[in-house]
């Protein structure tokens, strides 16, 4: 086998590895009980599975077509940096919704240092107007 | 071999957001859906680059980056949605 042939190997076996994390993935996503833990399925290796899906795609264009694609890095780059951001985003919208926890996820202490509860008062209450309706 | 090999990973690719759609229909809350909106997303962005190498073309790769701004966006618009109950804020409201 030439160098050639094993980086499309490469490649190749790259995209599969990809395929088989982002499957697993969206097992998580419905197998797991609430928001919060789908949200750490989902994007934790959904960016995994798409760096390494477009990483495979870059190495297969550069070795069989010579073609160094610079927006396939910019794709990369963009993803990587804005899934967590859009994870961390939907996270914190979805505890500031009240959506509950699942059974037996431990003890909750945000919940009396946000919304108030016992013991806290007025250190956070300005934080949080608009959110009870 | 190869191209079974990225025909199998696209395959899997498919299968993965046939799941995810499950958890757009059923889920219980709205953060669900939209968490599922953007592995959907996601997962595209992988199909369109294994699509781009089986045809063996390049002309597919601005559909990557349009595909991965426009779902980091209607992210962005959904979680401001869910949290304030509006998307763009304006000065006068309240």
């Amino acid at each position: 086998m030439s160098v050639k042939e094993i980086l499309e190997w490469v490649a190749v076996l790259l995209i599969l590895f990809g395929s088989i994390v982002s499957v697993i993935s969206a097992l998580g996503l419905i197998k797991l009980p609430d928001v919060y833990t789908r949200s750490h399925a989902a994007s934790k290796s959904s960016t995994f599975a798409v760096l390494a899906c477009l990483l495979g795609a870059f190495i297969y264009f550069w070795v069989v077509d010579g073609y160094v694609s610079i927006r396939l890095i910019l794709g990369i780059i963009f993803v990587f940096i804005t899934s967590p951001v859009a994870g961390h985003l939907i996270c914190r919208a979805a505890y500031r919704a009240n959506v509950p926890l699942a059974e037996g996820s431990g003890e909750d202490e945000l919940k009396p240092v946000l919304f108030g509860g016992e013991g806290v008062v007025g250190s956070s209450v300005d934080l949080e107007e608009g959110t009870e309706k | 071999m190869k191209e079974t090999i990225l025909l199998l990973a696209l395959i899997l690719f498919m299968v993965a957001i046939a799941l995810v759609l499950y958890r757009v229909i059923v889920g219980p809350t709205m953060p669900d859906r939209a968490i599922a909106l953007d592995t959907i997303g996601v997962n595209l962005i992988s199909s369109i680059a294994i699509v781009s190498i089986i045809l063996s073309t390049t002309a597919f790769l601005e559909a990557i980056l349009i595909l991965g701004i426009l779902a980091f966006i209607g992210t962005i618009a959904f979680s401001k949605y869910i949290e304030r109950g509006v998307i763009v804020e304006r000065k006068g409201d309240s």
